[in-house]
């Protein structure tokens, strides 16, 4: 193994990151589509709660080329269906979070805002969300790495991305090629988990306490 | 008096005229069956006074103190602030207008003290430097700096200061109205005692009528104009603290403020009271008329004399106490049956 591939095609792997963090945005927004209202009505409506969280848990479990597969006869090939999925497990992660962020609001709070004469919606927005975010970011970060690795699976239905250099490696048995792209992907991961991270602690450091 | 136009944010004396509240044959039943939470319940609350709800734990006065704000609906009957019935506006609007205090002091931990004091002045759209001079001014009310406690966050506070914050920003606009739940309750009994005589104060100053609810019944005899005294959502009694001590309407009221407790008795007299006319012979210890006659026995005891000289306020002796006459004292308050 080398790095040969690397240095000789750096323009190709640069095109496919960009192709795999495209890819990637779309799913995640996408997912929090889906999951910024599924979190709310999860968090709110307590009887929800468990069976929202169990059924996506399930979700996550399935394999992802099992969902691949299971989803190209409606979906087809190419990138629609990678999105779809890549949303899939995503959710979990947001739901999760956004659930966890709403509910641990401490209830004394919430009365003391209401009682000092905010309407619903100033709690909501002067007091929940501000609180909320941190533990919703963290969920975040969570399921855009989830999402940035899983995205090279998808390259096997012709999504694109950086997991086109993983399979086409494989299949000309050229473990250089192979090597750029898991570099690649790592280093995109760990880029995104960083930078996350960091937007993570900004919005805390409201609390004054140092987590 | 002067106008709202020249109100000056940096001074807080008697700048609240206290609301009237009257409370009019409300109940509060929870959904579905049981007891009535509270049940038809009266009461007529004077400007400026300090009215403590005082009960057991279930027995109705958070429920009760909550409806005032309407962050509980009563069932019937109605709640006049003013003469206004509260249910006539948005529930905002008017809460606006009440200041509340809970436990926890319920700080946004997000927000910084002044943020946190400001957060009312903000909601009625007042200016930056007319809520600032403010926020410095409540917090300097309340004992804390502001140079120092401005920039903190709640969680770098203590339990003691956080609750001096939750005071400062339930006054913030001064509300002529105050509710307080059971606020120093989560206090250590040093700090608890320190919070009750600066309210006390603050009370004084500024002149807002407030409603106090606690289960403490020495936090309620030391804060207290009046005691509403409750059980399963009734009014056991209404009166002053004294009056509750010496003719407990109930059973239930004397054991609840041990009315027996002669001690506690005497801590409700001014040393004045019980006083005997003669001036006692010189070189006797002397004492402020205004003391309470526990402090007065304590003298009594602590430095073996065998009586006190009480002064007039004007520092002049005014008459005489003894072991005798704090014994006829606690005599001549009728022990409950």
């Amino acid at each position: 193994m080398n790095l040969q591939y690397l240095t000789d095609n750096w323009r190709r792997v640069l095109d496919l990151t960009v192709d795999h963090l495209v890819l990637t945005g779309l799913a995640l927004g996408l997912a929090l589509l889906v999951a910024i209202p599924v979190g709310v009505l999860a968090a709110r409506v307590r009887r929800l709660t468990l069976p929202i969280l169990a059924l996506l848990g399930a979700l996550y479990t399935v394999p992802s080329l099992a969902l691949l597969a299971f989803l190209i006869p409606s979906l087809g090939l190419g990138e629609k269906p990678a999105v779809v999925a890549l949303a899939v497990y995503a959710q979990i992660s947001l739901v999760r979070n956004i659930v966890a962020g709403i509910q641990g609001v401490d209830r004394s709070v919430i009365e003391a805002a209401s009682g000092l004469g905010m309407t619903r919606w100033q709690v909501i927005r002067r007091v929940e969300f501000p609180l909320a975010l941190p533990v919703f970011i963290a969920g975040l970060r969570i399921a855009l790495v989830t999402v940035i690795g899983l995205a090279s699976i998808t390259a096997w239905i012709n999504a694109g991305g950086l997991g086109t250099l993983l399979f086409d490696g494989i299949s000309r048995n050229y473990p250089s090629q192979i090597l750029a792209g898991a570099l690649a992907i790592v280093a995109l991961a760990l880029v995104a988990d960083a930078l996350m991270r960091i937007l993570e602690r900004l919005t805390a450091a409201h609390y004054g306490v140092s987590r | 008096m002067h106008g709202a136009e020249s109100v000056n944010d940096a001074a807080v004396d008697g700048e609240n005229r206290g609301s009237r509240i009257s409370i009019r044959h409300v109940s509060k039943q929870y959904g579905g069956a049981g007891a009535a939470a509270v049940n038809d319940v009266s009461l007529e609350i004077e400007p400026g006074e300090l009215i403590v709800l005082l009960g057991p734990s279930g027995c109705g006065k958070t429920t009760l103190l909550k409806m005032i704000n309407r962050l509980f609906e009563p069932t019937s009957g109605t709640i006049l602030i003013d003469g206004r019935d509260i249910s006539a506006e948005p529930a905002p609007e008017l809460r606006r207008r009440i200041g509340y205090v809970i436990q926890q002091a319920g700080l946004f931990p997000h927000m910084r003290v002044a943020e946190n004091v400001a957060v009312v002045p903000s909601l009625l759209g007042w200016d930056k430097q007319r809520t600032a001079e403010r926020v410095d001014a409540l917090l300097d009310l309340v004992g804390l700096p502001p140079e120092q406690y401005r920039r903190r966050f709640p969680a770098q506070l203590s339990g003691g200061e956080q609750q001096r914050v939750g005071l400062a920003r339930a006054l913030a606009a001064r509300p002529p109205t105050l509710l307080m739940d059971e606020p120093f309750g989560a206090l250590d009994a040093i700090t608890r005692t320190r919070l009750q005589d600066e309210l006390v104060r603050i009370h004084r100053q500024l002149g807002a009528t407030i409603l106090f609810v606690t289960h403490d019944i020495e936090e309620a005899l030391r804060l207290a104009d009046r005691i509403a005294v409750m059980q399963t959502g009734r009014i056991e009694q209404f009166d002053t603290p004294l009056a509750i001590m010496s003719n407990p309407a109930s059973d239930f009221v004397a054991r609840l403020v041990g009315a027996g407790d002669a001690l506690r008795r005497l801590s409700l007299l001014p040393v004045r009271d019980v006083a005997r006319p003669d001036v006692a012979a010189a070189g006797a210890p002397e004492i402020p008329g205004s003391t309470d006659a526990r402090t007065a026995l304590t003298m009594l005891l602590a430095q073996g004399s065998a009586a006190l000289t009480v002064l007039d306020p004007d520092g002049r002796p005014a008459g005489t106490v003894d072991l005798a006459a704090l014994q006829g004292a606690i005599a001549s308050a009728p022990a409950p049956a």
